[in-house]
């Protein structure tokens, strides 16, 4: 028994935390941000990418982390990918790190063996030469499907113009298709940063764009969606870890009635109890990320319990960085909406609160 | 990672299991805090204590096996799995005898640990005073020196002494340097409970049962333990004289961490929520009812998960300090929440005074004793967000 990081995975980590504190910082989240205004400052015309945090973690290797030797990956697994999203969660990344190197890598392992293609865009993934979408999505919802097989669709996509190919999973097929050739409509989503789009999934879809099909594709799907829960849990982490080092640090600062306002005790509960929720759930992050990794039956279980405490964590830890802040939170010149807004939206991104605390009870109270 | 258990853990675990399976009273016993249930809960630990279950990660010499802290904690998991009797020996076992392996002489360590693992000795704790609740370093009852006889004479008043009507020992926090004013000049001492100078009077919890005892002394005799039986019998200090506070936080933070609330407790409360929910799904469960079940459930294996980390910390030479604060915040909260989903689940059932009810009022006190969680939530504040005191 040993619940811990290995000593590489903490140097990776740390790797990687210093690289997005260099290259992700709150001048870049804005730069990502369409709209200069909303995000309160920045150029403007951002398409949701930072261009130099993207490929820096591209030349570590960081994409292929996941991806097979035989691809030229480093083959190791999620329980090594999983502490650099807290990583790309505190930095607030809003690139597609988890979809490219989580999501996409397990839906393309799996097509491996029968498909080329896979093989192909593995190898393009390991190299950090393509970035990927992947899209839960299903025309027709069927009911009739087991309580552990459920997955959360939604038909949104973050930044979807700037990626290469989206991997998009129905009932029982996955489909690779060109971005270009779905009908895209730019939405607003609360973060800019997410540049967010809609699109209509046609009922049928052709032959050529599947990669799996049937069984193949129900446990592609499956695995590739416990791994996006996962993923945006870890951020979810990440992201309250951040929100709460900034106001932790503003309660420092900030003196009203001649006094650091951290030392009342009504903040200091405030704080105390979101840095509660976020310690409690970062175990369960960390344990699904172990359960994924050595394919654990109970993983699917695992990984919703972490969704839906670090969903219902970051949520408690925006309220509270905001409210502690005062006004001073309630402006967009001010970061901390850089991180709240990627909070509230990965807050429900695969499946939120509610949703995977029902694949628990589904699964603890089935007879 | 790893997060299997190895083979001769796994052994242990299955000859804990099968010692408890066959030894565990049933029906089980009734509450330990009653004159009767307490005689029967002591047979309990005599029979522990027979087969060296009682203190098993204490070393051999003392009455233990010299098992590790993972096998301490699958220990607990299986002693709760099958509903084994709660320990009316926690006190000691639990709280005074971290203190006594770091702060006692080999004198007193041979003295006292054996006769408190087989249950000879019996110990409450004697931090609260009428006056000195969460603020403990308000302590008033005091110890004068008495060179001529050589010892300490012991006068004021203890309360809120959990099982003191049925105990033999107490320890706890005296003044020793009357010029002192809060944290300084007071000592740890070690107290029979028997005597002249000593009035326990018992009286009820909420719950009823006479689990609580306020403790008088008026001029009680401690003689200087001169490292023989004779002299510690009749109690004495552990550590030096006013340094008693020092001593006392070594014992708190126990209270606080892992080793009185280990995980296996609460989710063997969760497990049998799940059931209780399980029996009633043909029956119009809920969804809400159902997702307060498995919301709580998680939580328990969160706090699971919490302590497997902090354990890997300790085994690898990394202090808790200040985070067993977060520990006792979240076990005290999780196993009143078990609690009121478990009454949200019996409806009209729920006031009846059945082991739900009785369990919720026992949930209820976590957030209050060992230092109340308002208590708590400044510590994580201050000393492990690092917001400033003033």
């Amino acid at each position: 028994m040993r619940f811990a990081l290995t000593e590489d995975q903490v140097e990776f980590r740390a790797v990687v935390r210093g690289l997005l504190a260099d290259t992700c910082g709150p001048d870049e989240l804005r730069a990502a941000w369409p709209d200069a205004e909303t995000a309160g400052g920045g150029p403007g015309g951002g398409n949701g990418r930072v261009p130099g945090a993207w490929s820096a973690l591209a030349e570590m290797g960081v994409l292929g982390i996941m991806v097979p030797e035989a691809q030229g990956g480093l083959a190791m697994t999620e329980e090594d990918l999983v502490p650099l999203l807290l990583e790309a969660g505190w930095a607030g990344l809003p690139d597609p790190l988890a979809a490219t190197a989580g999501v996409a890598v397990t839906l393309l392992r799996h097509a491996s063996s029968s498909e080329p293609r896979a093989d192909e865009l593995l190898a393009q993934i390991a190299a950090g030469e393509i970035s990927l979408g992947c899209v839960f999505s299903n025309p027709a919802q069927s009911e009739s499907m087991r309580p552990a097989s459920v997955v959360a669709v939604s038909n949104f996509i973050p930044a979807a113009t700037s990626l290469d190919q989206i991997l998009l999973c129905l009932e029982d097929s996955v489909h690779l298709v060109d971005p270009a050739s779905l009908q895209l409509e730019r939405v607003q989503s609360v973060d800019g940063a997410r540049d967010l789009f809609h699109f209509v999934v046609p009922v049928e879809m052709g032959e050529s764009t599947a990669l799996l099909t049937g069984a193949a594709a129900q446990a592609a799907t499956l695995a590739a969606f416990d791994f996006a829960a996962l993923g945006a849990a870890a951020e979810l982490i990440g992201l309250s870890r951040r929100m709460l080092e900034m106001t932790i640090l503003y309660a420092t600062e900030r003196k009203q009635f001649g006094v650091q306002i951290g030392s009342f005790q009504a903040v200091k509960h405030h704080l105390t109890n979101a840095s509660l929720a976020v310690e409690f759930a970062e175990p369960l992050v960390l344990r699904a990320a172990n359960s994924l990794a050595l394919g654990n039956p109970q993983a699917s279980l695992h990984v919703s319990m972490a969704k839906a405490k670090a969903s219902a964590a970051a949520k408690g830890a925006a309220a509270a960085s905001l409210q502690v802040h005062g006004a001073i939170g309630y402006t967009v010149e001010y970061d901390l909406h850089l991180y709240m807004k990627r909070s509230w939206a990965l807050a429900g991104e695969f499946g939120d609160v509610e949703f995977h605390r029902r694949r628990v009870s589904a699964e603890l109270l089935a007879k | 990672m790893d997060l299997t258990w190895s083979e001769s853990e796994e052994a242990f675990r299955t000859e804990a299991r099968s010692w408890l399976e066959s030894n565990v009273p049933t029906p089980a016993l009734p509450s330990g805090d009653t004159k009767e249930g307490f005689a029967l809960h002591l047979d309990w630990e005599y029979r522990l204590a027979a087969d060296q279950w009682s203190v098993v990660s204490w070393p051999k010499a003392f009455g233990g096996r010299d098992a590790s802290l993972w096998e301490w904690l699958i220990f607990e998991e299986e002693y709760y799995r099958v509903g084994g009797p709660q320990r009316v020996t926690q006190n000691g076992i639990f709280l005074l005898a971290p203190t006594i392996f770091e702060f006692g002489t080999a004198a007193q360590q041979d003295y006292y640990l054996p006769r408190m693992s087989s249950a000879v000795d019996l110990w409450c704790q004697g931090w609260s005073e009428p006056n000195a609740g969460s603020d403990l370093a308000g302590v008033r009852s005091k110890a004068t020196r008495d060179e001529a006889a050589g010892g300490w004479r012991l006068s004021g008043q203890k309360t809120w002494t959990t099982r003191g009507a049925f105990c033999n020992y107490l320890f706890g926090l005296f003044r020793t340097d009357p010029e002192s004013e809060r944290h300084k000049g007071m000592t740890y001492f070690m107290v029979p409970l028997e005597g002249d100078g000593v009035t326990v009077r018992g009286f009820g919890r909420l719950d009823g049962d006479e689990g609580f005892a306020e403790v008088f002394f008026d001029d009680l005799f401690i003689p200087d333990d001169d490292g023989t039986a004779e002299t510690m019998v009749r109690g004495g200090i552990l550590g030096e004289v006013n340094q008693g506070w020092g001593v006392a936080m070594a014992t708190t933070s126990s209270e606080r961490g892992l080793t009185l609330r280990s995980p296996g407790r609460f989710q063997a409360t969760a497990t049998r929520l799940v059931d209780l929910a399980r029996e009633r799904v043909g029956d119009g469960l809920s969804q809400q009812m159902a997702d307060a079940v498995a919301d709580a459930w998680i939580d328990a294996e969160a706090y699971s998960l919490f302590t497997l980390s902090d354990v890997t910390g300790v085994v690898e030479g990394v202090s808790m300090g200040a985070r067993s604060s977060y520990n006792k915040i979240f076990w005290s909260e999780l196993d009143v929440r078990l609690h009121e989903v478990a009454l949200d689940l019996l409806g009209a059932e729920a006031e009846l005074d059945g082991p739900w009810m009785k369990g919720y009022q026992f949930a209820l006190s976590g957030p209050i004793y060992a230092g109340t969680n308002e208590i708590q939530r400044n510590i994580v504040a201050e000393r492990v967000l690092g917001l400033p005191r003033k």
